[in-house]
């Protein structure tokens, strides 16, 4: 060993020379944000041509929606109160949609099967077991709220929040909005019918989507203030080569160490 | 930076061949078993075929949901309204009795059939939604003869690939591949909900595929030609859709 180990209250510092992400993380995460932003545009886009919601199997504007958007639509058919139409773009926006999804699935696709591969699930994203208690979870959100700086070893690993968030997001938001996009696909529904059905029918399924997109927006917001909180240079910096900013001293303190 | 090692360079170099080997007899293949969509190229191209490959795959014996009567919709929403052109107005006024359907291409025997002489072929009922690109549906149940019944009365050839179907306007044409034309829901609808086709619903005559989204379902249709290739249909793509950036393929 080159240098003693250090050992701090959150586990000890990985090797400088460790990638902070690893490059099929960095390389899926940046494909996902194209993804979803082209995803965002063109699913509002898709929503404007019937900006009214339903629950169950079936619903138009001749039923009662369970909610409207108080926007306009790109459709005269669609009742909104303004005395106008949206410029139709429907077209290339399914296009761009479905060919996104592709993309989008096939990359979670890759990260989900080299996660499992390498254990990063497990190693870097599911709670140790003296953080799986709601005392830690509320400890990292005081320590939020109190604008706490975060110690060096945050640069270097999740804390319980964030691994909760990540968890939702990959186990949760994203399945649910892939089951339910499927479920809006005729297609689909015809090989396998208990995807819609479950949702309890058509609109549902439509509904739910919305919500899913809508809390995965949510997420964006809240990862990026985070993001820019904890340092948004360093944190690009992370994502975007692996490498997290080793402090100047400490970095020739360990030149000078090594034999 | 590490330097790359061997092991990784001789493993990436393998992985970027074998993907390229991959997708060059992925392409053959899905030529082959018809998996390739006629708006395959353009931006939008690779998520259009990867969609209708994918469904191809999966849908090949696969049946639309069919609901039970109590589920139909009390007001179902006709959405477009009949083309306002004088022929048609005047077909409407004498009930129809004058409309016709051609039936050319490669078929053994081109025909022209009235209302009742599709009503004399055997017909089906199904109690299926139509769901709209745009996110509304309603479930209706319809009548008629399913494709399938007229293509063997004329006898469509062991080539055929393809049906397109034109409406009154000549702006709004269609096509479906031999999967769905040859499907049991696919019907050449002339009643609803115990009726005659409402003009609005698509009346005197509409194509109805339960397995694709609504734009599909043609209203007014006059005419059908069976075809092996797509490319001298408008501008090759298949539809009207696909111009304006749809997909030809609508089971999404």
């Amino acid at each position: 060993m080159c240098y003693p180990p250090r050992v701090s209250a959150a586990g000890s510092l990985p090797d400088p020379e460790t990638p902070r992400h690893t490059a099929v993380v960095r390389v899926t995460h940046w494909i996902t944000v194209i993804a979803f932003f082209a995803l965002l545009v063109s699913g509002v886009e898709i929503v404007i041509s019937h900006p009214r919601f339903y629950w169950g199997e079936t619903g138009s504007v001749r039923t009662r929606p369970l909610f409207t958007l108080p926007i306009p639509s790109s459709r005269d058919t669609v009742p909104t109160g303004y005395g106008y139409v949206m410029p139709d773009q429907n077209g290339w926006s399914r296009s761009l949609h479905f060919q996104t999804a592709w993309v989008a699935v096939l990359t979670a696709l890759v990260y989900a099967i080299s996660s499992l591969w390498t254990g990063h699930f497990l190693k870097d994203l599911f709670p140790a077991p003296e953080d799986r208690t709601w005392r830690a979870f509320w400890e990292v959100i005081a320590k939020y709220l109190h604008r706490a700086p975060p110690k060096e070893a945050e640069a270097h690993s999740y804390n319980v929040v964030q691994r909760i968030a990540y968890l939702s997001v990959i186990f949760l938001l994203f399945p649910l909005v892939i089951w339910t996009g499927l479920a809006l696909s005729p297609g689909f529904d015809s090989a396998v019918p208990a995807a819609v059905n479950a949702l309890g029918g058509r609109q549902s399924a439509r509904t739910l989507h919305f919500f899913g997109s809508g809390a995965l927006l949510l997420f964006l917001v809240f990862h990026v203030i985070m993001v820019v909180l904890a340092g948004f240079r360093s944190r690009m910096r992370a994502m975007i080569t692996g490498r997290t900013i080793v402090p100047r001293e400490r970095t020739l303190d360990r030149i000078g160490e090594r034999p | 930076m590490s330097p790359i090692s061997r092991r990784k360079l001789i493993t990436s170099g393998l992985a970027a061949t074998a993907g390229v080997a991959g997708l060059t007899a992925a392409a053959r293949v899905a030529q082959h078993y018809g998996l390739i969509p006629p708006d395959h190229g353009g931006l939008y191209g690779p998520g259009q075929t990867l969609t209708y490959a994918a469904q191809r795959l999966l849908t090949a014996h696969s049946l639309a949901r069919e609901f039970p009567r109590g589920m139909i919709s009390k007001v179902p929403f006709a959405n477009e309204t009949p083309p306002p052109t004088d022929l048609f107005k005047r077909h409407q006024a004498s009930g129809f009795s004058d409309w016709r359907l051609s039936v050319d291409g490669m078929v053994a025997r081109p025909a022209s059939l009235s209302l009742p002489d599709l009503k004399s072929l055997p017909f089906r009922s199904q109690i299926t939604e139509v769901a709209c690109e745009e996110g509304w549906s309603y479930i209706a149940e319809w009548i008629g003869t399913p494709l399938i019944q007229v293509l063997n009365a004329v006898g469509a050839l062991p080539q055929a690939r393809y049906v397109v179907y034109f409406s009154t306007d000549s702006n709004w044409w269609e096509s479906i591949d031999m999967a769905d034309a040859l499907h049991p829901q696919t019907f050449l609808t002339w009643g609803m909900n115990d009726g005659d086709l409402p003009v609005s619903f698509g009346g005197p005559l509409r194509m109805r595929v339960p397995r694709q989204l609504g734009y599909k379902s043609l209203k007014y249709v006059t005419r059908l030609t069976v075809a092996d290739s797509l490319k001298h249909f408008g501008k090759g793509l298949g539809s009207a859709e696909p111009e304006n950036g749809y997909a030809w393929y609508a089971g999404i």
